[in-house]
């Protein structure tokens, strides 16, 4: 049982921890005090019940006097009276000589007497059933010629201390609940502001983008500092592995890359050199195979650059205007092999994205149109802001979209049914409209204006 | 045009090499940055294509170094296919890319591309008879009017002004024309020869039908 | 033979004819009871309770209380405060101890002869009103003095002790044989005022010295002694408990009581639970009634009155004799021996 409560407290939180720990001493420490105090209580109590048993008992010894050879007493009333200031207690008392009780309860006898007269003996003794404290002083006193040892007890229940002690526990008791929960309130925020550099860190980590691998540099108490190095150590390591990883895949597409390139241009040579038709049509599908295996890995890399960046999706300001810009710039030699011209009209678009993100959306778009349009055509880029959103619209004049639905078409490998002859893959698609759904935004599909060709509209809400 | 192909697989390299002489090209190969550090001190280039994978260092770094030198466009040929590299490359200060493998249909697009943003350069412009062709900038200056040609008809006109005379058959000219993953059919020669045709009339040189063979070009 | 108190069997006047019969005939009884009545109930209960209060004063409270509680019935003894202490002292079958001697009560309860008895409204008392769980008051009467008409004829009234010890060495001739007081060797009451008295003032043992002069008569009892004074044979009667003399003034015009301004000695009378009372659970009961008696807001209709009347301004000097220890200070033989002496010495001349 406490075992299962220390390993879910192992799990759990450190901060849980501490404030049970700091509880736990509290309340030690308040039970502790509790008794201390209660002891010293009864201690202090019974100390003062003794003083006034003394007190009693000695003033009615001073009482005693001898008169005309006999023993006389008269009770001073403060003897008595002072008894009845600590608390209702029945109380007791016999005057006596070692042979005969003089006055009081004849069968009070204390066991033992004080050593000397005018020395006050206290005991705690059983009488009537009843546990009394007593005090007993002797005096010596004529009686005839020869002088007597009188000895006076005084006694008193003790249910008068008792009280005192009771309500001063009781006291004290509340006081330890109330010091408890003080200690409990103030360990629980001592192990909040304890913790809270930890917290810091965690959130200044957490705030970090997703390629973001530099060592935290912050200041740290002490303890934290040995977390800190080997958190520092970890992305150290993390992104060396990441750099070798890279390293690694850069390494393996030059190893395939190259060799393909080589074989392409080499085909491309000898359909140079050879006369014949058939030999012509079977280099032409090496270098198509060449072309669709080397875009195909091209997609499946982008696709898995723009899934990540999609999953932890850091933001920047940017103006869609630019990147259109940039991405016509870098598809218009492409476009130009086929003498399509690429119309770009675009307003300013300020906005919050990853601008690699939504560049490679374009691209993919606009490659795609380049790649269905026929030659001598003319394809549209158009920025304009529709309400509260920019529709960035990329209309050719191709041959549209078939019957396909762009759930289909972008569905992942899945080719336009109608373009089985132009190397290219619904990958495409799926990679704009993925790193699109990233920034709430969405992909359209319409047929082109006067049902020639087709548009794929960007569809962002503007800021 | 004067290429300076920096690349350290042999193979490849050659077959570049190959391939852009047969356009009439010049071009210099360096297998590493050391060569190629070489080759810039001793020659002038038009254009410069650079691997970034090579034995001695990274092509990129290499960028910054070349372009303080002497000012070379480079297109970089990368491996690398991904939109950050991409980024990175032109960040970097290159003119282009390309991803290997690539088209020369698309290479040469590219360069044409590049070079006119530059500004081309005259030593590269061809006289054909009273006309002057201008590969870089696309144009054809007849009579002191400068035409801006298609780029399919600036191709065609490459191939035949560099190679006056020599016979082309449809076939090697739509090879040479159009990316191979286009699916053209040699009607499309016709086409263009007969743009061609339109354009250099009364320029002095013309493209003949060899009938059974194929064109060529012949002064009037 | 002893005297064992039937409880619960003897019903009805002729069982009260035996029983005082019995009593008066019991020559070695081990306490004297002066008076005794039952008040039979409807249920099979039966209370025994000893008391010092006379039946004519007890009376109008027990009717009013079985009217509430018919099924609870009352056997009523009374008996002198010594006699009552003596009996519980001795073990004597009670339910419930009411004296006016708080000296005795507190020693009954001192000595663990009372039962510990807890309620909502022994709760409500005042702190000087109760010791502890076991001893309450329910009264809270002044001694006073008593004065006869006839007998002040003429006379301005002393308004202190000093102004009537003057009075009374100025007209010894007016007050010769005709100053009354108790004779504090039989009477717990008078020996108790007495002592308190003595405790407080010196004033007491000079007008005690001058009672003795003047011949003072010593009575056993209020009531014979306002007797006296009603029919002129005493002009004074001082230290008679105040609460009798009040009823009796109240239709009596020969008697006038003295208000001495400087103290006033209050005495409470007070009920216990002896421990071996039998039927606890009745005398609870009846003890609960009997303190919300003494806890009413008016003197009302009971003769009785209620604890407030120590909070009268006349009671203020000292307040009530107080419920504790000291109060045993007085019962010690050797004490009681001395007092007794050196006031026999001042009173008996």
């Amino acid at each position: 049982m406490i075992r299962e409560v220390l390993s879910g407290l192992r799990r759990g939180s450190i901060g849980g921890r501490l404030t049970v720990l700091l509880a736990t001493i509290a309340a030690l420490l308040s039970l502790l005090s509790w008794g201390m105090v209660t002891s010293f209580a009864r201690e202090a109590a019974g100390r003062t019940q003794d003083n006034v048993l003394a007190a009693s008992a000695t003033s009615i010894a001073e009482a005693l006097r001898s008169e005309q050879g006999e023993i006389r007493l008269e009770l001073p009333y403060s003897a008595f009276a002072m008894l009845g200031a600590i608390g209702e207690d029945r109380v007791f008392y016999r005057v006596a000589t070692e042979s005969e009780t003089l006055t009081g309860y004849d069968d009070l006898v204390v066991p033992e007497l004080p050593a000397a007269p005018g020395v006050v003996a206290t005991d705690t003794l059983t009488y009537r059933g009843l546990t009394l404290r007593s005090a007993t002083v002797t005096r010596r006193v004529l009686s005839g010629q020869t002088p007597v040892l009188v000895s006076v007890t005084v006694a008193q229940t003790r249910s008068g201390i008792d009280a005192i002690t009771a309500g001063l526990s009781r006291t004290a008791a509340l006081l330890s609940v109330a010091f408890f929960l003080l200690a409990v309130a103030l360990g629980a925020f001592a192990a909040h502001s304890s913790l809270k550099p930890l917290n810091e860190i965690a959130q200044a980590v957490g705030r970090r983008g997703p390629a973001d691998l530099r060592p935290v540099r912050r200041d740290a108490p002490r303890e934290l500092e040995p977390l800190l190095t080997a958190l520092n150590r970890l992305m150290e390591r993390l992104g060396q592995s990441i750099r070798r990883s890279e390293e690694f895949i850069a390494e393996a597409a030059h190893r395939v890359r190259t060799p393909l390139a080589t074989v392409r241009a080499q085909a491309e040579i000898a359909l140079h050199s050879v006369e014949e038709e058939s030999q012509k049509q079977t280099l032409r599908r090496v270098i198509r195979a060449v072309d669709e295996s080397s875009r195909s890995a091209g997609q499946l890399l982008d696709h898995a650059t723009v899934s990540f960046r999609a999953d932890a999706l850091s933001t920047q300001e940017l103006d869609l205007a630019e990147i259109a810009g940039r991405v016509v710039m870098g598809l218009s030699p492409t476009a130009e092999m086929k003498d399509i011209e690429l119309r770009l009209s675009a307003i300013p678009a300020p906005m919050r994205g990853d601008p690699l993100l939504l560049e490679n959306a374009l691209r993919n778009v606009l490659d795609n149109a380049v790649k269905y349009s026929p030659a001598e055509s003319a394809i549209d880029v158009t920025l304009v802001e529709d309400g509260r959103n920019y529709r960035l619209s990329v209309c050719d004049e191709g041959r549209g979209f078939g019957n396909d639905t762009l759930a289909e078409l972008t569905e992942r490998f899945r080719r336009g049914s109608n373009v089985s002859n132009i190397i290219g893959s619904g990958l495409g698609l799926t990679i704009a409209e993925e790193a699109l759904n990233a920034h709430g935004g969405r992909l359209e599909l319409s047929p082109g204006k006067g049902g020639k060709g087709a548009c794929v509209s960007l569809i962002l809400s503007a800021p | 045009m004067r290429f300076l192909l920096v690349e350290d697989n042999r193979e490849l390299a050659e077959a570049v090499v190959a391939r852009l002489s047969l356009d009439g090209h010049a071009v210099d190969h360096a297998a590493t940055l050391g060569e190629a550090r070489d080759w810039l001190s001793v020659a002038e280039y038009d254009l410069m294509l650079l691997d970034v994978m090579l034995p001695d260092g990274d092509g990129r770094h290499f960028l910054s170094e070349s372009r303080m030198r002497q000012n070379v466009p480079v297109i970089v040929l990368t491996a690398r296919a991904q939109v950050s590299d991409r980024v990175d490359t032109l960040d970097l200060g290159a003119d282009d890319y390309l991803t290997k493998p690539f088209d020369f249909t698309e290479l040469e697009a590219r360069c044409r591309a590049v070079l006119r943003r530059r500004g081309g350069l005259a030593r590269n412009d061809i006289p054909l008879g009273r006309a002057v062709f201008a590969p870089a900038a696309g144009t054809l200056t007849l009579d002191g009017e400068v035409h801006p040609l298609r780029n399919r008809e600036i191709r065609l006109l490459e191939v035949f002004a560099r190679n006056p005379e020599q016979i082309f058959s449809k076939s090697q000219l739509l090879d040479r024309l159009f990316s191979q993953a286009a699916d053209v059919s040699e009607n499309a020669i016709e086409v263009y020869v007969g743009r061609l045709r339109r354009r250099l009339s009364g320029a002095g040189v013309q493209i003949e039908t060899v009938r059974g063979m194929g064109y060529r070009m012949t002064a009037e | 033979m002893r005297f064992a108190h039937p409880v619960g069997t003897v019903t009805g006047l002729a069982g009260v004819f035996l029983l005082a019969l019995l009593v008066w005939a019991a020559p070695a009884r081990a306490f004297e009871i002066e008076d005794h009545k039952a008040y039979p109930g409807t249920g099979g209960i039966m209370i025994a309770i000893i008391s010092t209060a006379d039946l004519a004063v007890f009376e109008p409270f027990i009717l009013r209380f079985q009217s509430v509680h018919p099924e609870i019935g009352i056997d009523y003894s009374v008996a002198s405060s010594a006699e009552t202490h003596r009996a519980i002292v001795e073990g004597a079958a009670f339910d419930v101890v009411i004296s006016s001697a708080m000296d005795l009560q507190f020693q009954l309860v001192n000595d663990g002869l009372a039962r510990p008895f807890r309620s909502e409204v022994t709760g409500a008392l005042p702190d000087w009103a109760r010791w502890r769980d076991l001893l309450f008051a329910f009264t809270a009467e002044p001694a006073v003095a008593v004065i006869s008409r006839a007998r002040f004829e003429g006379m301005e009234r002393p308004r202190t002790r000093q102004e009537l010890i003057a009075l009374l060495r100025a007209r010894p001739e007016a007050f010769q044989d005709a100053v009354g007081t108790y004779d504090v060797r039989v009477s717990g009451l008078g020996y108790l005022f007495a002592t308190q008295e003595a405790r407080n003032s010196d004033t007491y043992w000079r007008l005690s010295e001058l009672m003795g002069r003047l011949g003072v008569e010593l009575y056993c009892c209020s009531a014979q002694m306002i007797d006296d004074v009603a029919s002129g044979r005493l002009a004074l009667a001082y230290n008679v408990l105040g609460s009798y003399a009040a009823e009796r003034i109240a239709h009596d015009d020969r008697l006038e009581i003295l208000t001495l301004e400087d103290y006033a000695t209050v005495m409470l009378r007070s009920v216990l639970i002896p421990a071996q009372a039998r039927e606890v659970a009745a005398a609870e009961i009846f003890v609960d009634a009997l303190l919300r008696e003494g806890l009413r807001d008016s003197p009302g209709s009971w003769g009785l009155p209620p604890l407030r009347e120590a909070d009268e301004p006349e009671a203020t000097a000292y307040g009530p004799i107080r419920l504790g220890p000291a109060l045993l200070v007085y019962l010690d033989r050797l004490n009681r021996e001395a007092f007794i002496a050196e006031w026999a010495d001042a009173m008996v001349q």
